[in-house]
């Protein structure tokens, strides 16, 4: 009691504070998204301030995804690691294992056979298409279109189908070996993956016409997250990011590999479509869009120039294993995937597993210029800003704002649902 | 969203494009349910095809084993156990990714990739 009653005193004896008039013309906030969040699918943790709803600065954080891949890889023989590779990437998965191949093969001075060439073309052509029109739905579920992003994944189940039917897997199609690869494509296969083909050309004018020519989509995705052709230059932006920016890199120009030397690849900027390059949101659709085209023709040709002959350089593994221990030597392979320039780095001593791999995956490229994107964009655009530079995946997330004591978590759902109201909004403007 | 509308308006009057389940509802008794599709009195939605080549659960043929161990040095799972007295291997399906390489590598056939995919139980054993 008595104790109680001193404390009441000095409660009384306080003096209260003045209430001080802070005099502050901005008030910025920040804003955290991340590490664990559906519209970013990897690990990562925006750090964004925000005023109102404009987004002033942005930094992120990365590595929450270490998995050790490249250290189980050298505890592995050259032929494990495949399959290791495949799982970097459950999308990206064919270049992952033909870039490990061909970084391989560099090493050991080991030949690929023509024809093997040709399938790993058409494989990685495949699954281009398959990574275009997977990211198509995602953009469209970002952007609060739900039918749409379901039309697109129904249109894509078809190169799905292709592709189990070709392989036998689904997904970590494990095709590639270190030589060549291990299925060929049959002649009886061939009309059904021509069939898919000419579903795609009819689909694709559909496709085009839902994302391109609707108002909404336009509104929502003209002139955001705009990066220049500078600053995508000096931030070393990659694959369809750095291409709607009108940058023309391409590895299967710049460096072919595979058999993309005997086909005319030419990197797509929008230009081809719409004249004029501005690197925004909609300029990155038109550049995939227009990408899943381009593959579709590649697969054709292929078809038509594959060479007959042998698929792989050594069918025997344990007489392959036996020659990649006695090489010694680094290499580097490098390859277009969906999202960019895949590098790995692989050092040979001779032994039983290699002494170093080193995998420099193309999203890494292409966080940096979400910095430049996102200034000066609104909150709600940061989930489509953040998706259009088709980040690798892993999922749910949730953003904190912190405004002194006040908290409020603004989770996925509600991070989508300002996006979606947005939409609504511009829907109400444009009159549809 | 007038495109994406008329694609929608049409979808209506379409079957759905996924795979359905054999039937509508689960069937009180399978076995009735399959004699009643014999003898035409029922219908069922057939399962779709699986293609050639498909790599399901592996399949080991013990008799065939020479135990040379190739399918332990190419697994990228660690899936196969030498079994020392007997001289022949153990195949773990849990720990199996489905890359089939022991299939290709095995010199004597003993291991056959199967279509079988079904593969989840509440049984772990």
């Amino acid at each position: 009691m008595n104790s109680g009653k001193i404390i009441e005193k000095k409660y009384r004896e306080r003096k209260p504070d003045k209430p001080v008039k802070k005099k502050r013309d901005r008030k910025s906030y920040s804003l955290s998204i991340g590490p664990i969040h559906p519209a970013l699918k990897e690990p990562v943790r925006f750090d964004l301030k925000i005023e109102g709803e404009k987004v002033v600065n942005v930094d992120f954080e990365l590595s929450q995804v270490h998995r050790g891949i490249e250290w189980a890889g050298t505890r592995r023989n050259p032929v494990q690691i495949i399959y290791l590779a495949e799982r970097i990437c459950g999308i990206c998965n064919i270049c992952h294992s033909a870039c490990f191949c061909i970084a391989v093969e560099n090493i050991a001075g080991i030949g690929v056979p023509a024809r093997a060439h040709y399938i790993r073309t058409i494989y990685g052509e495949l699954e281009r298409m398959h990574s275009h029109i997977l990211w198509a739905g995602v953009a469209a579920h970002e952007l609060g279109f739900d039918s749409v992003m379901y039309y697109t994944w129904k249109v894509r189940e078809k190169v799905m189908d292709v592709m189990e039917a070709l392989a036998g897997n689904r997904i970590t199609k494990g095709i590639m070996m270190i030589g060549g690869v291990r299925r060929d494509i049959k002649e009886k296969q061939v009309p059904m993956l021509k069939e898919a083909l000419e579903y795609y050309k009819k689909g694709f004018g559909k496709l085009g016409d839902i994302f391109l020519k609707d108002p909404v989509i336009k509104s929502r995705t003209v002139d955001t997250g705009i990066l220049s052709k500078q600053d995508g230059l000096a931030l070393c932006a990659v694959g369809p990011t750095a291409r709607a920016s009108g940058i023309k890199k391409d590895v299967r120009q710049d460096a072919a590999y595979a058999a993309y030397s005997d086909l005319d690849v030419k990197a797509i900027t929008p230009k081809n479509l719409l004249g004029e390059v501005k690197g925004d949101v909609f300029d990155r659709i038109v550049v995939r869009l227009l990408e899943v085209k381009q593959s579709v023709e590649i697969i054709e040709e292929c078809l038509k120039q594959m060479p007959k002959g042998k698929i792989v350089y050594e069918e025997k593994i344990p007489k392959l294993l036996a020659e990649l221990r006695s090489v010694e030597g680094d290499g580097i392979g490098r390859i277009e995937a969906p999202r960019g320039e895949v590098i790995h780095y692989v050092k040979l001593v001779g032994e039983e597993s290699p002494f170093c791999w080193k995998v420099r995956a193309p999203t890494y490229n292409n966080l940096l210029p979400w910095g430049p994107m996102l200034m000066g964009e609104q909150v709600a655009d940061v989930p489509i800003i953040a998706a259009s530079t088709d980040p690798c995946m892993s999922c749910t997330n949730r953003a904190v704002v912190t405004d002194g004591n006040n908290e409020e978590v603004l989770d996925n759902e509600a991070m989508r649902r300002l996006s979606v109201e947005k939409t609504n909004a511009l829907k109400r403007r444009v009159g549809r | 969203m007038f495109e994406m509308a008329k694609e929608l308006l049409k979808q209506l009057f379409r079957k759905p494009f996924t795979n359905r389940f054999p039937s509508k509802h689960v069937p009180k008794s399978t076995t009735k349910l399959l004699k009643n599709v014999k003898e035409g009195m029922a219908k069922v939605n057939r399962p779709v095809p699986i293609p050639e080549g498909f790599r399901g659960k592996i399949a080991y043929d013990k008799e065939k084993c020479i135990g040379c161990k190739l399918c332990i040095k190419v697994c990228p799972a660690n899936c196969y156990d030498f079994l020392e007295k007997e001289r022949k291997v153990k195949y773990h399906l849990s720990r199996c990714t489905f890359c089939a390489q022991c299939v290709d590598v095995c010199p004597v056939n003993a291991l056959t990739s199967t279509k079988e995919f079904l593969l989840s139980d509440y049984k772990t054993h």
